[in-house]
Order: structure tokens, then sequence, then C-alpha cells
């Protein structure tokens, strides 16, 4: 048996937290140093199999490095493990945000050693919802985001911490009942666990209609996405979350609920997926209008970039049901993308309240004087964010955009592809009115003598540019691989 | 061989030592001693029992008594329950110092009533083996002898009786119609009556119903879960997780033998029951869940807690009911095997809840989740230990809970139970408010002093058995779903 490179990464976090709590009395600063340690480590073995992942042609639909033991045999569930296109670019972004929220973390003053031990308890779980080839496995990682989740938020976060934490764990609870609910119609309409074995359901045994099947599923993802108008846990969520914990949210929690879309709800009822396709595209652009729409109105920084994620989630939810090949590569991309520019976003707002202690646009101002690499920093990511062409936000949207205008599958998604895109002129807006209101005008007084980032925040914001831009002039690194993995979703439909 | 009392030594030596614990009580003054001899007696009848793990299914004493592994399934489950009780009870019996002789022995005499009662396949042997277990424990739960748990003594008793009443009434019925008091019997003649006979005559469905009820008060679904919260609030802590736990399995097990041996057969009959405890079940879970969510006392919050959980389980019983018993493949023992496993695995997490409440209320002589902030920074291992066991209680991974639950809400699926199991899983997230506002508390309050939380090592060994097993079971459970499964295989009929 080869080495098990997707258990390695996944439990790595895992002896992190072991050796963390076995050490008496430990320094904040080993406890650091251990979780940067063990998240870098992650990190560089996931680029390693990113890098050594078989890019050709006769690989599509094959999943790589499996790894496949038996778990729980009454009921056919194994610790199955694997990736392919669609989770590997999903895996890496979870371990590069991994290390970046440790870095982000830093100063961490208060009860570092259970924080570092749940966010790494955090980065665990969401790799094995993304490695997971097994239903069973991919529930029970799914739910066990929850526990620290609650406890980061509710503890290490700011203003009305403990509603926002229990309001996210409800909303989430629900959603997974609804899930687990939708598992166990699969498998005994089945008797399969595997994902593998599920692609294209037919109606032939199924015991209840497939599209209620389809919708246990999707409300589960929808509410994780999220989908207008199960959004509401999220703005609370974000603006009461410690930062790194933001920028994890954000990054790669909210494209759990893509990816089970594709993974699950796409691949496992297809016809489902055509037949309800334009209800779910006019949601998207639902969400992206109202997002964008409610962002706007925003004074609270972090609050702003919370709505600005629900706007950019509606491409990603217009991506997957445009459900052409090229609009789920769109999407997909999207996913990686808005996880490093939106998680940008938050630790440039963790950056600036942290050093102005202030988060309301009304009486901040000027800051681009006193603060000038934070102020390049948050532009650039800005203008990622709005899509500015050299950004990977450029290159995910542009795809999105041209796969779901060119869709044949969905009767005419071209006017809503043109609605969906005017999504991007109020981005425009927002963005550069909340730069404007922040950085630029008159220097203010009470700001004088207010640090620029330090060396650990520089490496930090600046691993997150390096990988905006790479995206943005080459994006084939990953369409490559996504591509991949999305061929056979499109064989399913039919495209 | 008729009388074979080879097969009846894990109860008889379990008496034995609780006359020995009596009788030991009276010329020792180091108290301690009982605890070791009754862990003694406990060990000595596991061993025992262990011997007969694997036997042919044996019925004794003209088959009042049935030794099959289902039974000696149970028989572990209620003397580890019994165990840990025991163990962590060392941090409690302080409070009544002149009878801790009594109250261990009446602990093992009540385990013995369990222990048959999971066996007996008779109507008479059953009324039996349930008074011998529950009259042990009215009398513990009134042990400490002040206002509240004499109350709750008195009413466990007085409602108790009642339940007999109702029991012993149902059986008379049954008895009526078919003239037969072994389980077997009764089923067979009841297969032999025409259907007409058995439609005209509403006699038999009464006494179907009654006997739902007895033994109802046991699990305490509603509408018999009326002396939970007082009765749980009112017993020495020890003896709440004791009833909570062994008391709640036992009237399971007694539930499921009766009813799948009795009245399995016709497809109809074994249908309509499945249809009444599905009913009960989604209620019970309901009401559990819906009413622990405004209780500000912890032993009365896991009291409502624990009608929810029973809920969960009668998920087992009417998944057992509306199974088509013609097809004896592995899917047909689903609702058996689920039950069993969720059983365990309750038994653990409730377990180890109540014994971390145990030390705690010590230190703070109270029950109320408000002293119980700030616990995180007083008692970090305890607090831990208590977050666990509610996590698991929410069903939430990686524990025993939630894997329980997925098993027997997939019985529940595969049987056409969809909409059973939708309401379980939502009522998984009402609960999970109450569980997790306790862990906020304590993780996230201020603690009202900066003392530590004494507790003895014999807790913390009974602590640390049961934070593990639901560690274990929530990770990997595949040993212990055969286990359940090849339980529910060997089963007399």
């Amino acid at each position: 048996m080869e080495f098990p490179y997707l258990s390695t990464i996944i439990f790595l976090p895992v002896v992190g937290i072991i050796i963390i709590a076995l050490l008496p009395n430990p320094q904040p600063k080993a406890v650091r140093c251990i979780s940067a340690g063990f998240t870098l480590t992650a990190f560089a073995l996931s680029l390693f199999v990113f890098l050594s992942f078989d890019r050709s042609a006769g690989m599509v639909g094959q999943m790589q490095f499996e790894e496949k033991l038996s778990w729980i045999p009454p009921i056919n569930a194994f610790y199955h493990l694997g990736v392919d296109g669609l989770s590997l670019p999903l895996v890496v972004l979870t371990t590069f945000l991994g290390f970046l929220a440790v870095l982000v973390s830093w100063k961490i003053a208060l009860r570092p050693r259970e924080y570092f031990i749940w966010l790494l308890l955090l980065e665990t779980s969401i790799l094995g919802v993304f490695c997971s080839l097994d239903l069973v496995l991919f529930f029970l990682f799914w739910e066990v985001e929850l526990v620290p989740m609650y406890f980061l938020i509710s503890i290490w976060g700011t203003g009305r911490k403990e509603y926002s934490a229990i309001k996210y764990v409800i909303y989430t609870l629900v959603g997974s009942a609804m899930m687990l609910t939708g598992i166990l119609t699969v498998y005994f309409t089945t008797g399969s666990l595997s994902m593998l074995e599920l692609a294209g359901l037919t109606s032939a045994k199924a015991f209840i209609p497939l599209a209620a099947m389809f919708f246990l599923l999707f409300f589960a993802f929808a509410v994780k996405l999220p989908v207008f108008p199960l959004h509401t846990w999220l703005p609370d969520a974000h603006t009461d979350a410690p930062t790194a914990v933001s920028v994890i949210l954000a990054g790669v929690l909210l494209k759990m609920g893509g990816y089970g879309m594709i993974r699950l709800c796409i691949t496992v009822f297809p016809e489902v997926a055509k037949t309800f396709a334009l209800w779910l595209v006019i949601l998207a652009i639902v969400n992206v209008l109202y997002g964008a729409a409610v962002t706007l109105r925003q004074t609270d920084l972090k609050r702003l970039i919370a709505y600005s994620s629900i706007s950019h989630m509606g491409y990603v939810l217009l991506g997957i049901f445009a459900l052409s090949q090229v609009s789920l590569v769109g999407a997909t991309l999207q996913m990686f993308s808005h996880g490093i520019i939106t998680g940008l976003l938050f630790a440039m707002v963790g950056l600036v309240y942290d050093k102005s202690h202030e988060r309301n646009l009304e009486t901040l101002g000027g800051l681009a004087r006193q603060m000038p690499v934070i102020a390049v920093v948050f532009s650039v990511a800005g203008l990622a964010a709005l899509g500015l062409p050299g950004t990977s936000g450029f290159a995910a949207e542009f795809i999105t955009f041209i796969g779901s205008f060119s869709s044949t599958i969905v009767e005419g998604i071209r006017i809503y592809t043109i609605l969906g895109v005017l999504g991007i002129v109020i981005t425009a807006g927002y963005i550069l009115w909340m730069l404007q209101r922040v950085f630029y005008g008159e220097p203010q007084e009470k700001f004088n003598g207010v640090p620029d980032a330090d060396n650990v925040e520089k490496l930090c914001i600046f691993s997150f540019v390096a990988a905006i831009m790479a995206i943005g002039l080459y994006p084939a690194i990953l369409t490559d691989v996504i591509k991949l993995g999305v061929m056979p979703v499109v064989k399913l439909i039919g495209g | 061989m008729l009388l074979n009392l080879k097969l009846l030594l894990p109860e008889l030596s379990l008496l034995t030592f609780a006359l020995l614990i009596i009788l030991l009580d009276l010329g020792i003054k180091q108290k301690k001693v009982l605890v070791g001899v009754s862990i003694v007696g406990l060990l000595v009848s596991t061993g025992f029992a262990l011997t007969m793990w694997g036997i042919q299914p044996t019925a004794i004493f003209n088959g009042m008594l049935m030794v099959d592994q289902f039974a000696l399934f149970f028989k572990f489950l209620f003397l580890a329950a019994a165990g840990l009780v025991i163990l962590a009870s060392q941090d409690y019996v302080s409070k009544f110092p002149h009878f801790q002789g009594e109250y261990y022995a009446l602990i093992l005499i009540s385990v013995v009533g369990m222990m048959l009662l999971s066996a007996t396949g008779e109507l008479i042997s059953i009324y039996v083996a349930l008074e011998l277990s529950s009259i042990s424990l009215y009398i513990l739960a009134g042990f400490l002898k002040d206002p509240k748990s004499s109350e709750a003594g008195l009413k466990y008793l007085l409602l108790g009786a009642v339940a007999s009443a109702v029991l012993l009434y149902g059986m008379a019925l049954v008895f009526g119609i078919t003239g037969k008091t072994r389980l077997i019997e009764i089923a067979q003649t009841i297969q032999a009556m025409p259907m007409s006979n058995l439609l005209d005559n509403p006699a038999l469905l009464l006494g179907i119903i009654f006997l739902a009820a007895g033994f109802g008060f046991k699990i305490a679904t509603v509408p018999f879960q009326m002396w939970v919260p007082d009765v749980y609030e009112g017993a020495p802590t020890p003896i709440t997780a004791y009833l909570s736990v062994a008391s709640k399995a036992a009237g399971f097990a007694v539930i499921v033998r009766f009813f799948y041996t009795t009245f399995a057969f016709p497809d109809w009959l074994s249908l309509n029951w499945g249809i009444l405890f599905a009913v009960l079940s989604a209620i019970t879970m309901t009401v559990g869940n819906v009413v622990a969510i405004t209780q500000s006392n912890i032993k009365r919050m896991l009291g409502y807690s624990s009608i929810a959980q029973a809920g969960y389980l009668m998920v087992g019983l009417a998944t057992i009911g509306v199974t088509s018993k013609v097809v004896s493949t592995t899917a047909a023992f689903q609702g058996q095997s689920g039950l069993l496993f969720f059983l365990v695995s309750y038994a653990l997490t409730n377990l180890g809840a109540f014994i971390a409440i145990i030390a705690i209320s010590n230190k703070t002589n109270s029950d109320l989740i408000d002293d119980y902030s700030g616990m995180g920074k007083r008692a970090p291992l305890l607090a831990l230990a208590l977050t666990l066991c509610l996590i698991s209680l929410t069903g939430l991974p990686p524990t025993a809970g939630l894997i329980a639950k997925i098993y027997i809400f997939s019985a529940g699926v595969s049987n056409g139970l969809l909409w059973l199991v939708i309401i379980a899983v939502l009522n998984s997230c009402i609960s999970a408010y109450y569980y997790l506002r306790v862990v906020k508390v304590m993780w996230l309050g201020t603690p009202a002093s900066e003392e530590r939380v004494p507790s003895s090592w014999a807790l913390r060994v009974a602590l640390a058995i049961s934070c593990l097993g639901v560690l274990v079971l929530g990770i990997i459970p595949g040993k212990f779903v055969q286990l359940a499964e090849a339980a529910v295989r060997l089963f007399i009929l």
C-alpha cells in the first residue's frame, strides 16, 4: 500500500492538537509555532499531492490517492478517501488558509492553547469533508466542524458573539438534519454509501421522489453556501467571529456548500438538477443582486465584506446550475478565488481593526498615510474582488459568465447572466466606496502613530496577494485540474 | 434440562454478594470495603455471563427464563452501568453515612431484577422481576431522606404501583384471551386464532395497550413521563444516573422481547403496535426536547432529555413493529440491533454526564445550570468530560451519539418510517440548544469562585471509562455494531 497522503494531510493538525494538549504549561509562542509548523507541513504535503496529481486525459473521473478501509461493516460504511479535480483545489485552499489563519492569529492572547486546538480541529474537519468519498464519513466530518466553530466564535469573538455562535450552530444543524435524511434515503435506494457508485441515480427503486432527495441535500448545502433566504446566519457569524475564523469561514467553509452541490446534488441527481436548473439560476441571480445591494448599505467594515460574500456565492450558484462544462469550471475556480480574495479582505479588516480599533466606515478615513502597506494590499484585494483583469477574481468570474451565457441546458439563461453581470457593477461601487472611505481623504489626527503591518503580517498578506496574482495571470494551473473533475459531471448531465 | 441452575449463575452470584454486603455492613467500620465487595460481585457475575456468550439459546424453568445472547447483552449493560454508578457514588455516600451497606446491596438486588427481566419469557416472571428491580429503586430514590428525596421516592412508588396495576391488568386480559402465560405459547395461540375472532374481540387490543402503558412507565414515554423530572431531581444523583440508564434499558429489553415474541404475527397486528410506538415516539421526543429548553436545574433538564432520548429509542421499537417478518434477513433485525447499539451509547453518555455532575454538584451544592458558570476554569477535565457527553447526547461527532442516531434512524428509513425520522432529526436540532447552553455556561461564564473541584479516584475512573467508551463507539463503532447484531440474531422465539 502506498503512503496515505490524504490521511496524513487530514490528521496532521490532530497530531498538533495532541502535542499542544500534552505540553505542560506551554508558552503561547510554543503553541503558535507548533500550530504553524503542522499547518505548514500539511500545506506542503497538499502542494506535493497537487503537483503529483496525474493530469493526463485518461484520468478523467478517476479518484487519485485513494484510501479505503473497512469502518462500519454492517452499514457498508468505509473509511474511503480520495481526491479528483473538483476536490483537490479545495484541499490545497484549505491547507493554505489553515496555515495563514495561524499567522493571522499570531497575536491572540486570550487562552491561546485552547484557541489553536480548536483552529486545528477546524482544519481537520474541513479537509475531511473535501476528501471523503463515503457519505457517512462525509457527514461525520461535516458535523465535526460545528464544535470548534461554536467555541471559536463564542469565546474569542466580539459583539453579540454567543448569539451569533448558537445561531450558526442551529442553522447548520437544521441543514445537516436534512442532509442526514437525504443520505439515508439515498442509502436505502441504492444500498451504497460510496459517492463513486451513486452517480446518476435513476428513479427505479427510489421510495420517495428523487426531487425530494435532491432538495433534502440541497437544503443543507444552501444553508452553508449560503443561498438567499437562508443566509441570515452569515453576517452575524462573520461580524462577531475572530479574524482568523472569518478567514476560514469565508475562505473554505462556504465552499463546502458549493462542493456538496456539485459532488452530490448534481452528480447523483443529474435529471433533477436539469429540471430545476432554471429556478436555481434565478435564485442565484437574486443572491447576487440582493447580496450586492445590501452590501452597499453597510457601515461596518466586517459586515460589508460578509454581505459581499453572499453576492459572490451567487456567482458560484449560477455557475453550478448553468450546468455547462465551462460554467462548472468557472464556479469551482470562483470558489477557490473567492476563498483567497475574501480571506485576504477579512485578514485586512482584522489588521485595520487591530491597529485603529475602529471598524465603522463613518469614523474611519485617511488611513493610507498611516498604514501604506495595508492600504495597498487592501486595495489589491478589493480590486480582485470586483474582478480586475490580472487577478484571480477576473479569471473566475469571466469563465463563469462565459460558461453560463453559452449554456445550452437552461432556457433563457442569457438574460439571467446579463442580470448577474450587473452585480459586478454594484460590487465595483461598494468596494471603491469602501476603499475611499477607509483609506483616502484627509488623514485624521486620531490615527496618528497607528503602526503599519509588521513582518509576520506582511508574510501572511503577501502570500495571499501572490496567490491571487498567480491564478489571475495563469488560471490554467487550476483549470487543468478542475476540468478533470468536472468532465464526468458534465457527461452525466449530457452537455 | 429444566432446572439448569448453572445458567442462572450470574444472577445467583450477584444475589449472594448483595446479601454478603448486608452482613458485612453489620460488622465492618471501614465502609470502603463494601465498595470493593460490590465491584467484585459485579465482576464475578460478569465473568459467569461471559462464559455463556455464544451459547445456544436455552429456556430454563419451564420456559420462564431464556438464556440467549439478547439477554446476555443486556446483562452486561446492567452490570457495567451498576459498576460505574457504584464507583461514582464514592463522592456521594457521605450524605448517608449509616446506610451505605443497604445502598450497595439494593443496587445489586435491582441489577438482579433487571437481569431477570431481560431474560424472562413468561408473564408472571416478568412481573416478579419487574417488581424486584422497581422496589429496590423506590427505596433508593428516597434514600436521602430530605423532603425532596422523600417526595421523589413516594411519587415513584405510587405512580409505579399504578403502572404495575395497569400492566397486570393488561397481562390478565392477554391471559384471558389465550389461556397461556408463556410468551411463545401466547404467540402460537394468537396465530392459531381466526382473524375475525381477533378483530371482533377488543380485549386483546386493550390488553396490548395496557401492556404498552405499563412498560411505557418504565421507559418514561409520554404520557407516562410525569414522574421523571421530580424523581430525577429528588433522588440521589448516582441513583438518578442509574434510573435514567439501567432502568430504562431494562424497560426496552422487556418490551422488545415481549412484543417481538408475542405479537409479531399476524403482520397487521405488529404493524398496529409499530405505528402505536411510532406515534408515541414522535410525541415523546418532541415533548421531552421542548420542555427541556426551559429547565434551569441540570438534573431536571437531563430528566427531560432522557425522555427525548427514549423517543429516539422508540424509533427502534416502531421499526421492529413495522418491519415485515416474512423475510428474515439482516434488514429484518435492524430495528433491534439499532436499539441495542443506541442503548449502549446512551448508557455510556448519560452515565458520563451524571458522573461529572455528581462531582461538580458535590462541590457547589447546587444543581442549577447557572452555578456551572466558569467550570471550564475551575475543573477543566470534568467540564471537558461533561462537554463530550453533552455533545454526544446532541448527536455530534466524534462521539457515540452520532453513530447511534445514524444507525437507528437508518433502520427507520429503510422500513418506511421516513416521516418519523424527519421529526427525529429536527428534534436533534432543538436539543442542541439546551445541551449547548450548559456547554456555553461552563466555558464562557465567569466562575463564582476560584476554588478547584475535588473528586475521588473512583469517580475519575468511572468518568474516564464512560468518556473513553463514548469516543471509541464514535470513532470505531464497527465491532460494537456487529456485537449488537449478534445479540439480536440469536434471539429465542
